[in-house]
Protein backbone atom coordinates (compact mmCIF):
# COMPACT_ATOMS: atom_id res chain seq x y z
CA UNK A 1 0.00 0.00 0.00
CA UNK A 2 2.84 2.26 0.76
CA UNK A 3 5.96 3.00 -0.55
CA UNK A 4 9.48 2.31 0.50
CA UNK A 5 10.53 5.65 1.13
CA UNK A 6 6.62 6.22 2.94
CA UNK A 7 7.45 3.11 5.36
CA UNK A 8 11.28 4.23 6.31
CA UNK A 9 10.25 7.58 7.13
CA UNK A 10 7.40 5.95 9.33
CA UNK A 11 9.39 3.69 10.66
CA UNK A 12 12.66 5.76 11.40
CA UNK A 13 11.49 9.63 12.02
CA UNK A 14 14.51 11.65 12.52
CA UNK A 15 12.33 15.02 13.07
CA UNK A 16 9.83 13.87 15.45
CA UNK A 17 10.16 15.58 18.78
CA UNK A 18 9.22 19.59 20.41
CA UNK A 19 11.80 22.88 20.37
CA UNK A 20 11.70 24.34 23.10
CA UNK A 21 11.33 27.97 22.52
CA UNK A 22 10.79 27.86 18.72
CA UNK A 23 10.67 30.51 16.77
CA UNK A 24 7.62 29.34 15.05
CA UNK A 25 5.07 27.03 15.51
CA UNK A 26 2.01 25.40 13.17
CA UNK A 27 -0.61 23.55 13.80
CA UNK A 28 -3.11 22.08 11.78
CA UNK A 29 -5.46 19.71 12.31
CA UNK A 30 -7.27 17.09 9.17
CA UNK A 31 -10.67 18.17 8.29
CA UNK A 32 -11.15 14.83 6.41
CA UNK A 33 -10.42 12.48 9.84
CA UNK A 34 -9.70 14.63 13.19
CA UNK A 35 -5.41 14.27 12.72
CA UNK A 36 -3.41 16.43 14.06
CA UNK A 37 -0.12 17.88 13.15
CA UNK A 38 2.07 20.55 14.77
CA UNK A 39 5.59 22.08 13.36
CA UNK A 40 8.38 23.62 15.53
CA UNK A 41 11.24 26.21 13.34
CA UNK A 42 14.04 27.47 14.24
CA UNK A 43 15.19 30.78 11.90
CA UNK A 44 18.09 32.18 11.93
CA UNK A 45 19.45 34.75 9.13
CA UNK A 46 15.86 34.08 7.28
CA UNK A 47 17.02 30.25 6.96
CA UNK A 48 14.99 27.33 8.34
CA UNK A 49 17.39 25.97 11.07
CA UNK A 50 15.81 22.97 12.55
CA UNK A 51 12.01 21.90 12.34
CA UNK A 52 10.81 19.18 14.58
CA UNK A 53 7.06 17.90 14.60
CA UNK A 54 4.52 16.30 16.41
CA UNK A 55 1.55 14.03 14.87
CA UNK A 56 -1.16 12.26 15.64
CA UNK A 57 -2.28 10.53 13.03
CA UNK A 58 -1.71 7.44 9.93
CA UNK A 59 1.31 6.26 8.84
CA UNK A 60 1.36 8.54 5.54
CA UNK A 61 0.79 11.69 8.07
CA UNK A 62 3.77 10.86 10.29
CA UNK A 63 5.81 10.03 6.99
CA UNK A 64 4.82 13.10 5.53
CA UNK A 65 5.71 15.49 8.40
CA UNK A 66 9.07 13.49 8.62
CA UNK A 67 10.20 14.36 4.64
CA UNK A 68 8.76 18.24 4.95
CA UNK A 69 10.78 18.44 7.83
CA UNK A 70 13.80 16.84 5.97
CA UNK A 71 12.99 19.54 2.97
CA UNK A 72 12.90 22.73 4.91
CA UNK A 73 15.95 22.49 6.79
CA UNK A 74 18.21 25.02 5.43
CA UNK A 75 15.96 26.15 2.91
CA UNK A 76 15.39 30.36 3.22
CA UNK A 77 11.69 30.86 4.14
CA UNK A 78 11.24 31.81 0.84
CA UNK A 79 12.00 28.41 -0.56
CA UNK A 80 10.35 26.56 2.61
CA UNK A 81 7.20 28.10 1.46
CA UNK A 82 7.54 26.57 -2.11
CA UNK A 83 6.78 22.92 -0.58
CA UNK A 84 3.68 21.59 -1.97
CA UNK A 85 1.97 18.76 -1.12
CA UNK A 86 2.82 17.84 -4.92
CA UNK A 87 6.02 18.07 -3.98
CA UNK A 88 5.82 16.04 -0.81
CA UNK A 89 4.26 13.34 -2.79
CA UNK A 90 6.65 12.72 -5.29
CA UNK A 91 9.63 12.73 -2.88
CA UNK A 92 7.80 10.35 -1.03
CA UNK A 93 7.05 7.89 -4.00
CA UNK A 94 3.81 8.48 -4.38
CA UNK A 95 1.16 8.35 -1.93
CA UNK A 96 -2.30 6.23 -2.30
CA UNK A 97 -4.80 8.26 -3.28
CA UNK A 98 -7.26 8.40 -0.41
CA UNK A 99 -4.10 9.70 1.57
CA UNK A 100 -2.88 12.89 -0.52
CA UNK A 101 -5.02 14.71 2.01
CA UNK A 102 -2.34 13.80 4.53
CA UNK A 103 0.57 15.46 2.19
CA UNK A 104 -1.60 19.03 2.14
CA UNK A 105 -1.20 19.25 6.41
CA UNK A 106 2.50 18.87 6.00
CA UNK A 107 2.88 21.73 4.04
CA UNK A 108 0.15 23.81 5.53
CA UNK A 109 2.05 23.11 9.02
CA UNK A 110 5.27 24.29 8.11
CA UNK A 111 3.65 27.38 6.53
CA UNK A 112 1.82 28.15 9.26
CA UNK A 113 4.74 28.17 11.14
CA UNK A 114 6.65 30.07 8.55
CA UNK A 115 3.76 32.72 9.08
CA UNK A 116 3.89 32.37 12.81
CA UNK A 117 7.87 33.52 12.66
CA UNK A 118 6.95 36.14 10.42
CA UNK A 119 3.86 37.71 12.68
CA UNK A 120 6.50 37.88 15.01
CA UNK A 121 9.54 39.58 13.72
CA UNK A 122 7.72 40.97 10.48
CA UNK A 123 5.90 44.83 10.12
CA UNK A 124 2.00 44.39 10.05
CA UNK A 125 2.48 45.24 6.54
CA UNK A 126 4.59 41.56 5.13
CA UNK A 127 2.15 39.76 7.55
CA UNK A 128 -0.61 40.30 5.53
CA UNK A 129 0.92 39.03 2.72
CA UNK A 130 2.09 36.02 4.54
CA UNK A 131 -1.53 35.40 5.09
CA UNK A 132 -2.09 35.73 1.68
CA UNK A 133 -0.24 33.68 0.66
CA UNK A 134 -1.07 31.02 2.67
CA UNK A 135 -4.61 31.38 1.87
CA UNK A 136 -3.78 31.03 -1.60
CA UNK A 137 -2.07 28.32 -1.54
CA UNK B 1 10.36 -13.42 12.66
CA UNK B 2 7.25 -14.71 14.80
CA UNK B 3 4.29 -14.12 13.26
CA UNK B 4 0.92 -13.81 15.45
CA UNK B 5 -2.11 -13.78 13.52
CA UNK B 6 -5.20 -11.71 15.80
CA UNK B 7 -7.35 -11.29 12.90
CA UNK B 8 -9.82 -14.17 12.83
CA UNK B 9 -12.90 -12.00 12.04
CA UNK B 10 -11.51 -11.09 9.57
CA UNK B 11 -10.17 -14.26 7.72
CA UNK B 12 -9.13 -18.22 9.76
CA UNK B 13 -6.76 -20.34 8.25
CA UNK B 14 -8.75 -23.08 6.06
CA UNK B 15 -8.82 -26.11 8.50
CA UNK B 16 -6.86 -29.20 7.26
CA UNK B 17 -9.63 -31.37 7.50
CA UNK B 18 -12.01 -29.11 5.69
CA UNK B 19 -9.79 -28.63 2.58
CA UNK B 20 -9.59 -32.40 2.61
CA UNK B 21 -13.09 -32.94 2.35
CA UNK B 22 -13.30 -30.23 -0.11
CA UNK B 23 -10.69 -31.48 -2.48
CA UNK B 24 -12.41 -34.26 -4.67
CA UNK B 25 -15.08 -31.63 -5.24
CA UNK B 26 -12.82 -29.65 -7.52
CA UNK B 27 -11.75 -32.24 -9.87
CA UNK B 28 -13.22 -35.89 -9.81
CA UNK B 29 -16.68 -34.79 -8.35
CA UNK B 30 -16.70 -31.40 -10.35
CA UNK B 31 -20.42 -32.05 -11.48
CA UNK B 32 -22.85 -29.53 -11.98
CA UNK B 33 -25.58 -30.31 -9.29
CA UNK B 34 -28.43 -29.26 -11.46
CA UNK B 35 -27.48 -32.68 -14.38
CA UNK B 36 -29.31 -35.42 -14.69
CA UNK B 37 -26.71 -37.80 -15.20
CA UNK B 38 -24.89 -39.48 -12.26
CA UNK B 39 -21.94 -37.21 -12.24
CA UNK B 40 -23.83 -34.31 -11.57
CA UNK B 41 -27.20 -35.97 -9.36
CA UNK B 42 -25.08 -37.59 -6.73
CA UNK B 43 -23.66 -34.15 -6.09
CA UNK B 44 -27.24 -33.11 -4.62
CA UNK B 45 -27.26 -35.50 -2.25
CA UNK B 46 -23.64 -34.30 -1.30
CA UNK B 47 -25.32 -30.36 -0.58
CA UNK B 48 -27.69 -31.88 1.08
CA UNK B 49 -25.53 -33.69 3.93
CA UNK B 50 -23.36 -30.52 3.90
CA UNK B 51 -27.18 -28.46 4.70
CA UNK B 52 -27.95 -30.84 7.25
CA UNK B 53 -24.56 -30.10 8.90
CA UNK B 54 -24.53 -26.83 9.06
CA UNK B 55 -28.65 -26.95 10.38
CA UNK B 56 -27.73 -29.14 13.07
CA UNK B 57 -24.91 -26.69 14.08
CA UNK B 58 -27.13 -24.12 14.52
CA UNK B 59 -30.24 -26.34 15.73
CA UNK B 60 -32.22 -25.73 12.75
CA UNK B 61 -34.31 -28.44 10.32
CA UNK B 62 -31.82 -28.99 7.43
CA UNK B 63 -34.25 -27.86 4.32
CA UNK B 64 -34.07 -24.11 6.60
CA UNK B 65 -30.34 -23.50 5.28
CA UNK B 66 -29.57 -21.65 2.11
CA UNK B 67 -25.98 -21.41 0.98
CA UNK B 68 -24.87 -18.27 -0.42
CA UNK B 69 -22.00 -16.87 -1.74
CA UNK B 70 -20.60 -15.25 1.56
CA UNK B 71 -22.04 -13.48 5.18
CA UNK B 72 -22.75 -10.59 3.31
CA UNK B 73 -24.49 -11.84 0.42
CA UNK B 74 -26.49 -13.77 3.60
CA UNK B 75 -27.36 -10.40 5.10
CA UNK B 76 -28.44 -8.88 1.78
CA UNK B 77 -30.65 -11.19 1.23
CA UNK B 78 -32.19 -11.69 4.68
CA UNK B 79 -32.76 -7.75 4.90
CA UNK B 80 -33.64 -7.00 1.26
CA UNK B 81 -35.31 -9.93 0.71
CA UNK B 82 -37.58 -9.97 3.83
CA UNK B 83 -38.37 -6.78 3.52
CA UNK B 84 -39.83 -6.98 -0.29
CA UNK B 85 -41.44 -9.52 0.47
CA UNK B 86 -43.77 -7.76 2.95
CA UNK B 87 -44.41 -4.45 0.99
CA UNK B 88 -48.23 -5.50 1.41
CA UNK B 89 -47.88 -5.09 5.60
CA UNK B 90 -45.61 -1.54 5.51
CA UNK B 91 -42.20 -0.22 4.37
CA UNK B 92 -40.23 0.10 8.42
CA UNK B 93 -37.19 -1.95 8.62
CA UNK B 94 -35.16 -1.71 12.23
CA UNK B 95 -31.62 -2.56 12.29
CA UNK B 96 -29.29 -1.40 14.93
CA UNK B 97 -26.72 1.44 14.44
CA UNK B 98 -23.75 -1.27 15.07
CA UNK B 99 -24.58 -3.82 12.14
CA UNK B 100 -22.22 -4.54 9.79
CA UNK B 101 -21.85 -2.73 6.74
CA UNK B 102 -23.86 -5.33 4.25
CA UNK B 103 -26.80 -5.01 6.78
CA UNK B 104 -26.78 -0.96 7.27
CA UNK B 105 -26.36 -0.36 3.55
CA UNK B 106 -29.11 -3.18 2.63
CA UNK B 107 -31.08 -1.18 4.63
CA UNK B 108 -29.98 2.33 3.00
CA UNK B 109 -30.77 0.48 -0.31
CA UNK B 110 -34.22 -0.04 1.01
CA UNK B 111 -34.88 3.73 1.78
CA UNK B 112 -33.26 4.55 -1.17
CA UNK B 113 -34.99 2.72 -4.20
CA UNK B 114 -37.71 1.57 -2.49
CA UNK B 115 -39.12 3.96 -0.30
CA UNK B 116 -38.24 2.15 2.77
CA UNK B 117 -38.37 4.27 6.12
CA UNK B 118 -34.83 2.91 8.19
CA UNK B 119 -34.38 3.17 12.14
CA UNK B 120 -30.95 3.22 13.37
CA UNK B 121 -31.31 2.27 16.92
CA UNK B 122 -28.65 3.37 19.22
CA UNK B 123 -27.47 1.44 21.80
CA UNK B 124 -26.01 2.42 24.99
CA UNK B 125 -21.95 2.92 25.93
CA UNK B 126 -21.17 -1.53 25.80
CA UNK B 127 -23.28 -1.59 22.53
CA UNK B 128 -26.43 -3.55 23.48
CA UNK B 129 -29.68 -2.08 21.81
CA UNK B 130 -31.75 -1.98 24.89
CA UNK B 131 -35.10 -3.48 24.73
CA UNK B 132 -37.42 -0.23 25.59
CA UNK B 133 -35.56 1.20 22.34
CA UNK B 134 -36.66 -1.50 19.89
CA UNK B 135 -40.11 -1.61 21.66
CA UNK B 136 -40.91 2.16 20.82
CA UNK B 137 -39.43 2.00 17.50
CA UNK B 138 -41.57 -0.83 16.32
CA UNK B 139 -44.24 0.40 14.42
CA UNK B 140 -47.54 -1.30 12.32
CA UNK B 141 -46.11 -0.92 9.40
CA UNK B 142 -42.34 -2.69 10.79
CA UNK B 143 -41.90 -5.75 8.83
CA UNK B 144 -38.12 -6.19 9.51
CA UNK B 145 -35.81 -5.87 12.85
CA UNK B 146 -31.70 -6.63 11.73
CA UNK B 147 -29.77 -6.67 15.38
CA UNK B 148 -26.64 -8.47 14.98
CA UNK B 149 -26.23 -11.87 17.49
CA UNK B 150 -22.25 -9.68 18.33
CA UNK B 151 -19.92 -7.64 17.29
CA UNK B 152 -16.58 -8.31 15.52
CA UNK B 153 -15.25 -4.83 16.45
CA UNK B 154 -15.97 -4.55 20.04
CA UNK B 155 -17.36 -8.09 21.18
CA UNK B 156 -20.30 -7.40 22.53
CA UNK B 157 -22.68 -9.98 22.62
CA UNK B 158 -26.71 -8.57 22.10
CA UNK B 159 -29.68 -9.83 24.36
CA UNK B 160 -31.27 -10.76 21.65
CA UNK B 161 -33.84 -13.55 23.64
CA UNK B 162 -35.52 -10.02 24.70
CA UNK B 163 -35.61 -8.64 21.64
CA UNK B 164 -36.65 -11.26 19.78
CA UNK B 165 -39.47 -11.69 22.04
CA UNK B 166 -40.83 -8.34 21.53
CA UNK B 167 -41.28 -8.93 17.51
CA UNK B 168 -42.29 -11.90 18.10
CA UNK B 169 -45.55 -10.69 20.07
CA UNK B 170 -46.06 -8.40 17.11
CA UNK B 171 -45.45 -10.58 13.72
CA UNK B 172 -41.98 -8.85 13.12
CA UNK B 173 -39.46 -10.75 11.30
CA UNK B 174 -36.78 -10.57 12.97
CA UNK B 175 -33.26 -11.20 11.65
CA UNK B 176 -29.71 -11.73 13.18
CA UNK B 177 -26.45 -11.58 11.83
CA UNK B 178 -24.45 -14.33 13.81
CA UNK B 179 -20.91 -14.17 11.58
CA UNK B 180 -19.15 -12.93 14.76
CA UNK B 181 -20.69 -15.46 17.19
CA UNK B 182 -21.12 -19.11 15.13
CA UNK B 183 -18.12 -21.03 16.61
CA UNK B 184 -17.43 -18.84 19.99
CA UNK B 185 -20.85 -19.22 21.83
CA UNK B 186 -23.74 -21.30 21.09
CA UNK B 187 -26.11 -20.09 18.42
CA UNK B 188 -29.09 -21.94 18.68
CA UNK B 189 -32.19 -20.11 16.49
CA UNK B 190 -34.83 -21.61 18.32
CA UNK B 191 -33.36 -20.62 21.45
CA UNK B 192 -32.74 -17.01 20.35
CA UNK B 193 -36.00 -16.55 18.91
CA UNK B 194 -34.61 -15.60 15.69
CA UNK B 195 -36.74 -15.66 12.15
CA UNK B 196 -33.74 -15.26 9.78
CA UNK B 197 -29.94 -15.77 10.85
CA UNK B 198 -26.32 -15.18 8.59
CA UNK B 199 -23.36 -17.19 8.97
CA UNK B 200 -19.63 -17.50 6.99
CA UNK B 201 -17.41 -19.53 6.20
CA UNK B 202 -14.27 -17.97 6.65
CA UNK B 203 -15.35 -17.14 10.52
CA UNK B 204 -15.44 -20.98 10.61
CA UNK B 205 -12.33 -22.24 9.13
CA UNK B 206 -14.32 -22.86 5.58
CA UNK B 207 -12.87 -20.74 2.83
CA UNK B 208 -13.87 -17.46 1.65
CA UNK B 209 -16.63 -17.40 -0.72
CA UNK B 210 -19.18 -19.30 1.52
CA UNK B 211 -21.99 -18.33 3.73
CA UNK B 212 -25.51 -19.43 4.82
CA UNK B 213 -28.88 -17.92 5.70
CA UNK B 214 -31.14 -19.94 8.02
CA UNK B 215 -35.00 -18.82 7.73
CA UNK B 216 -37.94 -19.97 9.63
CA UNK B 217 -40.36 -22.26 7.86
CA UNK B 218 -42.89 -19.72 6.38
CA UNK B 219 -40.71 -16.96 6.17
CA UNK B 220 -41.36 -15.24 2.79
CA UNK B 221 -38.21 -14.18 0.99
CA UNK B 222 -37.75 -12.47 -2.44
CA UNK B 223 -34.73 -13.76 -4.11
CA UNK B 224 -31.98 -11.63 -4.76
CA UNK B 225 -29.94 -13.86 -7.61
CA UNK B 226 -31.86 -14.01 -9.93
CA UNK B 227 -31.40 -17.57 -12.03
CA UNK B 228 -32.70 -21.15 -12.01
CA UNK B 229 -34.10 -23.13 -8.88
CA UNK B 230 -31.40 -23.40 -7.05
CA UNK B 231 -31.65 -23.75 -3.18
CA UNK B 232 -35.78 -24.19 -3.78
CA UNK B 233 -36.12 -21.13 -5.73
CA UNK B 234 -34.74 -18.75 -3.31
CA UNK B 235 -31.22 -18.13 -4.46
CA UNK B 236 -29.99 -18.94 -8.31
CA UNK B 237 -26.63 -19.76 -9.27
CA UNK B 238 -24.54 -22.80 -9.21
CA UNK B 239 -23.96 -24.43 -6.10
CA UNK B 240 -20.38 -23.76 -4.99
CA UNK B 241 -19.81 -27.34 -4.57
CA UNK B 242 -16.24 -26.90 -2.40
CA UNK B 243 -17.18 -24.30 -0.59
CA UNK B 244 -20.39 -25.47 0.52
CA UNK B 245 -19.16 -28.82 1.64
CA UNK B 246 -16.41 -26.92 2.84
CA UNK B 247 -18.97 -25.01 5.28
CA UNK B 248 -20.45 -28.28 6.49
CA UNK B 249 -17.57 -30.26 7.52
CA UNK B 250 -16.24 -26.79 9.57
CA UNK B 251 -20.05 -26.35 11.27
CA UNK B 252 -19.91 -29.82 12.39
CA UNK B 253 -16.31 -29.51 13.88
CA UNK B 254 -17.00 -25.95 15.35
CA UNK B 255 -20.16 -27.60 17.22
CA UNK B 256 -18.17 -30.44 18.59
CA UNK B 257 -15.20 -28.42 20.09
CA UNK B 258 -16.97 -25.30 20.78
CA UNK B 259 -17.48 -25.05 24.82
CA UNK B 260 -13.37 -26.35 25.11
CA UNK B 261 -12.49 -23.47 22.23
CA UNK B 262 -14.27 -20.95 23.78
CA UNK B 263 -12.34 -21.63 27.43
CA UNK B 264 -9.18 -21.77 25.83
CA UNK B 265 -9.77 -18.54 24.01
CA UNK B 266 -11.79 -17.40 26.91
CA UNK B 267 -8.20 -17.68 28.63
CA UNK B 268 -6.54 -16.67 26.79
CA UNK B 269 -8.10 -13.44 26.29
CA UNK B 270 -8.27 -12.44 29.19
CA UNK B 271 -4.54 -12.85 29.53
CA UNK B 272 -4.46 -10.17 26.66
CA UNK B 273 -6.88 -8.44 28.06
CA UNK B 274 -5.27 -8.26 31.81
CA UNK B 275 -1.48 -7.81 30.14
CA UNK B 276 -2.51 -4.68 28.37
CA UNK B 277 -4.21 -2.85 31.16
CA UNK B 278 -1.45 -3.74 33.25
CA UNK B 279 1.10 -2.27 31.02
CA UNK B 280 0.08 0.57 29.25
CA UNK B 281 -1.50 4.10 30.34
CA UNK B 282 -4.62 5.37 28.51
CA UNK B 283 -6.00 2.03 27.24
CA UNK B 284 -9.71 2.17 27.08
CA UNK B 285 -11.29 -1.68 26.94
CA UNK B 286 -13.96 -0.91 24.11
CA UNK B 287 -17.50 -3.27 24.40
CA UNK B 288 -19.17 -4.84 27.27
CA UNK B 289 -16.43 -6.59 29.43
CA UNK B 290 -18.07 -9.93 30.33
CA UNK B 291 -21.07 -9.89 27.42
CA UNK B 292 -18.91 -10.53 24.78
CA UNK B 293 -16.92 -12.80 22.31
CA UNK B 294 -14.60 -15.07 24.43
CA UNK B 295 -12.01 -14.60 22.12
CA UNK B 296 -12.40 -10.77 21.19
CA UNK B 297 -10.57 -7.85 22.91
CA UNK B 298 -10.95 -4.33 21.60
CA UNK B 299 -9.57 -1.45 22.89
CA UNK B 300 -8.39 2.24 21.90
CA UNK B 301 -5.07 3.61 22.96
CA UNK B 302 -5.10 7.57 24.06
CA UNK B 303 -3.27 9.59 21.64
CA UNK B 304 -2.18 7.63 18.67
CA UNK B 305 -3.92 6.71 15.72
CA UNK B 306 -4.86 2.89 14.84
CA UNK B 307 -3.31 2.91 11.60
CA UNK B 308 0.22 3.50 12.22
CA UNK B 309 -0.17 1.64 14.98
CA UNK B 310 -1.39 -1.64 12.91
CA UNK B 311 1.71 -0.54 10.64
CA UNK B 312 4.33 -0.58 13.41
CA UNK B 313 2.98 -4.24 15.28
CA UNK B 314 2.77 -5.44 11.77
CA UNK B 315 6.72 -4.92 11.26
CA UNK B 316 6.99 -7.38 14.05
CA UNK B 317 4.78 -9.79 12.55
CA UNK B 318 1.63 -9.21 14.64
CA UNK B 319 -1.96 -8.92 12.49
CA UNK B 320 -4.33 -7.00 14.43
CA UNK B 321 -7.10 -4.47 13.09
CA UNK B 322 -8.27 -1.38 14.02
CA UNK B 323 -11.61 1.00 13.36
CA UNK B 324 -9.41 4.31 12.80
CA UNK B 325 -10.85 6.47 10.08
CA UNK B 326 -7.55 6.94 8.48
CA UNK B 327 -7.93 2.99 8.09
CA UNK B 328 -10.67 3.13 6.64
CA UNK B 329 -11.07 3.31 2.52
CA UNK B 330 -13.79 5.91 3.25
CA UNK B 331 -11.43 7.77 5.99
CA UNK B 332 -14.62 8.08 8.10
CA UNK B 333 -14.43 6.32 11.78
CA UNK B 334 -16.02 3.47 12.45
CA UNK B 335 -19.86 3.81 12.99
CA UNK B 336 -19.62 0.91 15.86
CA UNK B 337 -17.13 3.10 17.59
CA UNK B 338 -19.43 6.48 17.20
CA UNK B 339 -22.40 4.62 18.69
CA UNK B 340 -21.07 3.69 21.63
CA UNK B 341 -20.34 7.23 22.68
CA UNK B 342 -16.09 7.34 21.87
CA UNK B 343 -15.43 11.09 21.00
CA UNK B 344 -13.78 10.87 17.30
CA UNK B 345 -9.98 11.30 18.99
CA UNK B 346 -10.24 8.35 20.72
CA UNK B 347 -11.95 6.05 18.40
CA UNK B 348 -8.60 6.85 15.91
CA UNK B 349 -6.38 4.76 18.53
CA UNK B 350 -8.95 1.61 18.31
CA UNK B 351 -7.09 -2.04 17.86
CA UNK B 352 -8.88 -4.94 17.75
CA UNK B 353 -7.65 -8.46 18.26
CA UNK B 354 -9.51 -11.52 17.34
CA UNK B 355 -8.19 -14.56 18.50
CA UNK B 356 -8.69 -18.16 17.23
CA UNK B 357 -7.95 -21.97 17.15
CA UNK B 358 -4.16 -21.45 16.16
CA UNK B 359 -3.06 -18.64 18.69
CA UNK B 360 -1.47 -19.90 21.92
CA UNK B 361 0.04 -17.39 25.14
CA UNK B 362 3.41 -17.53 23.61
CA UNK B 363 1.28 -15.68 21.31
CA UNK B 364 -0.51 -13.37 24.12
CA UNK B 365 3.03 -12.68 25.33
CA UNK B 366 4.76 -11.91 22.37
CA UNK B 367 1.70 -8.90 21.88
CA UNK B 368 2.50 -8.07 25.41
CA UNK B 369 5.80 -7.80 24.94
CA UNK B 370 5.88 -5.63 21.68
CA UNK B 371 2.27 -3.95 21.69
CA UNK B 372 4.13 -1.84 24.27
CA UNK B 373 6.75 -0.30 22.76
CA UNK B 374 4.53 0.67 19.83
CA UNK B 375 2.41 2.99 21.41
CA UNK B 376 5.25 4.56 23.23
CA UNK B 377 6.74 5.16 19.97
CA UNK B 378 3.69 6.71 18.63
CA UNK B 379 3.17 8.53 21.89
CA UNK B 380 6.38 9.83 21.92
CA UNK B 381 5.49 12.27 19.02
CA UNK B 382 1.98 12.75 19.71
CA UNK B 383 0.71 15.97 20.19
CA UNK B 384 -2.36 14.44 21.97
CA UNK B 385 -1.07 13.02 24.14
CA UNK B 386 1.16 15.53 24.99
CA UNK B 387 -1.20 17.99 25.58
CA UNK B 388 -2.97 15.48 28.16
CA UNK B 389 0.00 14.96 29.67
CA UNK B 390 0.45 18.31 30.37
CA UNK B 391 -3.01 18.64 30.93
CA UNK B 392 -2.72 15.60 33.67
CA UNK B 393 0.56 17.41 35.23
CA UNK B 394 -1.76 20.85 35.49
CA UNK B 395 0.88 22.93 33.43
S1 LIG C 1 -3.93 11.36 9.04
FE1 LIG C 1 -5.86 10.39 8.82
S2 LIG C 1 -5.68 9.52 6.86
FE2 LIG C 1 -3.73 10.36 7.15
Amino acid sequence: MYSQTVMEHFNNPRHAGVIDNPDGTGEVGNPTCGDMMTFYIKVKDDRIEDVKFQTFGCVAAIAVSDIVSEMAIGKTLAEAQKITKKVVAEALGGLPPNKMHCSNLGADALALAIQNYQEKTEPPQADQKAKKRINES
Amino acid sequence: MKRVYLDHAAATPVREEVLEAMLPYFRERFGNPSAVYDLGADIKEVIEAARAKVAGFIGAPADQVIFTSCGAEANNLAVKGAALAHLKKGRHVIVSAIEHHSVLNSARYLEKFHDFEVTFLPVNKFGQVEPERLARALTPATVLVSIQHASNEIGTIQRLKELTGLCREQGVVFHTDAVATAGQIPVDVKDLGVDLLSLSGPALGAPKGIGALYFRRGVRLVPQIHSGIQENGRRGGTENVPGIVGLGTAAELAGAELAANARRLKDLRNRLVAGVNDRIAGAIFTGHPEERLPGHASFCFEGIEGEALIFLVNARGICANTGSACASKALKVSPTLCAIGLSPEVAQGSMVFTLGGDNDQEDIDYVLAELPLAVEKLRAFSPVWRKKLAAASGG
